[in-house]
């Protein structure tokens, strides 16, 4: 379902990611810029942009993907509307990082890495985000801090991010 | 010069130098892991760290220029214990399988645990866990041994131009695999395993094969027949031990014989029978306005990378075969036939330089006699593993003679396995054909060597022959964009997908560098001149295969049998 939606407006996205190419066309310097762009346009880089991209620069997918997935800028999945960033710091890892992820895979039916079919949240797993004091700890949208975390409290701090 | 201090020896070198070549002069052994001189230079590894006085921090060297004045000490005890550590810290995320490991000692992260005496890891970290890639034919990733040094990825991007893997993500999840870690299987990849001969470990290794042929000779109802190419008999000492350039024809035969191999014959002889063929086909394409130039089909990771990245020039390869596709379908039609053999049980295992060539055996199209004409390929490493298994010291065995008819061959074919090979091979005969007159000096100095592109203009009767050789995929690159641009006019194009040729294959012993390529060239060449028949068309196995088989070249039977067809594969599909 999801997909079909997808493909009607693929076809328009790759006509606009072609004009964003075409000033760079054979060119591999401007991969850097033309993935920002292209990610500004799709909302993240799904392979076949990426295979768009590199065709239009003259590379190989490999060098593509291997600087999508080297800058944490890039997202190879959709993203949603917030980012729920699990912190596996070694405090964190120690308290209960696993707990916390079970509970949002058992909530949300969400893993790392993943976005939930309604685009609300995207999930992922980040090094030491310095609240060790906190741990488990993980942090949403980049700003907001929750800790202490256990799998009864989760529900109820996420019901504020629609 | 720069003048420096190394270990307290002065030494003068070229500015731009590297602390690590400048090292050499003075016959200190720095250890490396990711350097590959000329082709991987990205000092990722740091086991080659070295004290500089006045530097903060050990320094790596062999990414360091040389400066006037620099005081460099190699071997002081902080220095070894600080490779000690990054020794330990890549072996703490390895799997450390050495006892059955297909590089188990011919591996260079074993030779550093060795000389450094590791014998206990002190941190016991996460170990990365990936399962291995074997769906390839002929190349099997194991990235749990992968220490990242990415000499895979220089020599599959920068020499080979196919860029078939990547460096994905970042830090503890670094892996080297194709993007969205798809299967070696689906990508543009061309077998050629020149990855597997600059991986320091057992990371990418050849798809051993080995077991298959074991069974093959155990089984009494097999008459299994072996072919070995040209390049085989100037490599396989290497893997048993002797020096590179050694020439191990007739022991090789001999082991054969004892491993029990029922016929031993020699792709040398296919190698003749497609100069016959190619030789032909070419006239015909000059005389009748066919496509031009004609490049050569004889190896398997070039007409892959042709179908992927030059699918415009398919009409431009020779249609035919290569020799260990020639050498199948007529072991399992001509000599089936001669021997009253049914072919249902002939065996037919070839030993090549090459992984690409378990690619090739596998193809669909390949089974022009009714059976899959060559059963199992080998490189030279297999085969030389399968003589330790076998306890023979194949290196002094007496040597023995190849098996006719299969067997017979002429110093043109054995010339296949250097780059320039085929070109020389071909123009001896051509001239001959042409002309009708002996060529007086046969050897044809322009083709050889291992310049990445070589060209001239060869006289032939009224004919002025434009001809280029190539060899590593990135130089026929060159080649190609000027043949698709219309810039070059040439008639005969050689390509080879290997640096140097199949004598610098992706199934050759370990180490392969430029300095045992040159060797095993010139011991090529050394063969040649040892041979009493030195063309192709003199071979008299090849005359009497056409009057009692094939008729005449590009006849009837020929392209039943000899030639192919190509796939336009494309990227990214
Ligand atoms: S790659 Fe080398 S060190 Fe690792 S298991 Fe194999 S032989 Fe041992
Ligand atoms: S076999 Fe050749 S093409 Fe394939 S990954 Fe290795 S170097 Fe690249
Ligand atoms: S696969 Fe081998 S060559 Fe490639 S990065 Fe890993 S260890 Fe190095
Ligand atoms: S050999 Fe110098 S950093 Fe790897």
């Amino acid at each position: 379902m999801v997909e079909c939606s997808c493909n009607t407006s693929n076809e328009e996205l790759a006509k606009q990611l072609d004009k964003i190419i075409d000033p760079y066309r054979d060119k591999p310097s401007g991969l850097i810029q033309v993935l920002t762009k292209a990610q500004n346009l799709v909302g993240y880089l799904p392979k076949w942009a990426q295979v768009q991209v590199a065709e239009g620069l003259g590379v190989s997918l490999q060098d593509v993907y291997g600087v999508i997935t080297f800058y944490a800028f890039f997202s190879l999945i959709p993203r949603g509307r917030h980012k729920i960033s699990v912190c596996a710091g070694t405090a964190c890892y120690v308290k209960g990082t696993k707990m916390v992820t079970k509970a949002l895979r058992d909530l949300l039916d969400l893993r790392p890495g993943q976005t939930t079919p309604d685009s609300r949240f995207t999930l992922e797993i980040v090094r030491c985000i310095g609240a060790c004091g906190l741990a488990p700890a993980m942090i949403i949208d980049g700003k907001d801090v929750h800790g202490r975390l256990e799998p009864e409290l989760i529900p109820e701090l996420l019901e504020q991010y629609e | 010069m720069i003048n420096l201090t190394i270990d307290n020896q002065k030494v003068a070198v070229e500015p731009g130098t590297t602390i690590l070549e400048a090292a050499k002069n003075t016959g200190a052994k720095i250890p490396t892991l990711c350097y590959l001189k000329d082709i991987n230079v990205v000092g990722a590894c740091r086991i080659c760290l070295v004290e500089v006085e006045g530097a903060k921090t050990f320094i790596p060297s062999c990414v360091t220029p040389v400066a006037e004045g620099m005081v460099v000490r190699t071997n002081t005890p902080a220095v070894i214990k600080a490779r000690k550590l990054v020794l330990e810290l890549i072996l703490s995320d390895h799997p450390m399988e050495c006892l059955t490991c297909l590089r188990n000692q011919n591996c260079e992260l074993q030779d550093l645990a060795r000389e450094f005496g590791i014998t206990e890891v002190r941190f016991d970290g996460a170990k990365s866990e990936y399962p291995i890639d074997d769906s390839s034919p002929a190349i099997t990733r194991d990235p749990r041994k992968c220490i990242l040094c990415r000499r895979c990825i220089s020599v599959c991007t920068n020499v080979q131009t196919v860029t078939a893997l990547c460096a994905e993500n970042r830090g503890f999840e670094t892996l080297i695999a194709p993007a969205f870690n798809e299967k070696l299987a689906n990508m543009e990849c061309v077998q050629c395993g020149q990855c597997t001969l600059v991986c320091p470990t057992g990371a990418i290794v050849e798809r051993d094969d080995t077991a298959k042929v074991w069974a093959a000779i155990a089984d009494p109802k097999k008459h299994v027949v072996v072919q070995t190419a040209p390049a085989t008999r100037v490599q396989l000492g290497e893997a048993l031990g002797a020096e590179p350039g050694s020439i191990v024809t007739g022991q090789m035969v001999a082991g054969l014989r004892r491993l029990g191999f029922d016929k031993v014959f020699d792709t040398d002889f296919a190698a003749d029978l497609t100069i016959m063929e190619e030789g032909n086909e070419l006239l015909q394409r000059i005389t009748t306005g066919g496509t031009l130039p004609m490049i050569t089909s004889c190896s398997p990771g070039w007409i892959k990378f042709c179908e992927h990245f030059y699918p415009d020039l398919l009409d431009n390869l020779s249609t035919c075969k290569s020799p260990q596709q020639m050498f199948g379908p007529l072991v399992k039609t001509y000599y089936a036939q001669k021997e009253g053999i049914d072919p249902a049980d002939i065996y037919c295992v070839s030993i090549m330089p090459c992984t690409a060539k378990k690619y090739e055996c596998q193809r669909p199209e390949m089974n022009s006699s009714g059976y899959q004409d060559v059963d199992v390929s080998l490189t030279t490493r297999e085969l030389g593993r399968m003589f330790r298994q076998a306890g023979l010291d194949v290196t002094n065995l007496p040597d023995e003679k190849y098996d006719e008819p299969l067997g017979i061959s002429t110093g043109a074919g054995e010339i296949f396995g250097a780059s320039g090979g085929v070109m020389e091979a071909a123009l001896r005969t051509v001239y001959e054909v042409v002309t009708g007159e002996t060529l007086e000096n046969i050897d044809f100095e322009v083709c050889r060597g291992i310049t990445g592109v070589k060209e001239a203009t060869v006289q032939v009767g009224d004919l002025s022959v434009k001809v280029a050789i190539t060899n590593g995929l990135g130089n026929a690159r060159k080649v190609l964009d000027k043949v698709r641009s219309g810039e070059a006019d040439y008639h005969f194009i050689e390509v080879m997908a290997c640096p140097g040729g199949c004598i610098g294959g992706g199934g050759s012993p370990i180490p392969t560098n430029t300095e045992v390529r040159l060797k095993r060239i010139e011991a090529t060449y050394t063969e040649d001149e040892r041979m009493t028949l030195r063309k192709s068309h003199e071979n008299p196995a090849i005359i009497a295969l056409y009057d009692e088989f094939l008729g005449k070249p590009l006849g009837h039977k020929s392209h039943e049998l000899l030639h192919t067809k190509y796939t336009p594969r494309g990227v990214n599909k």
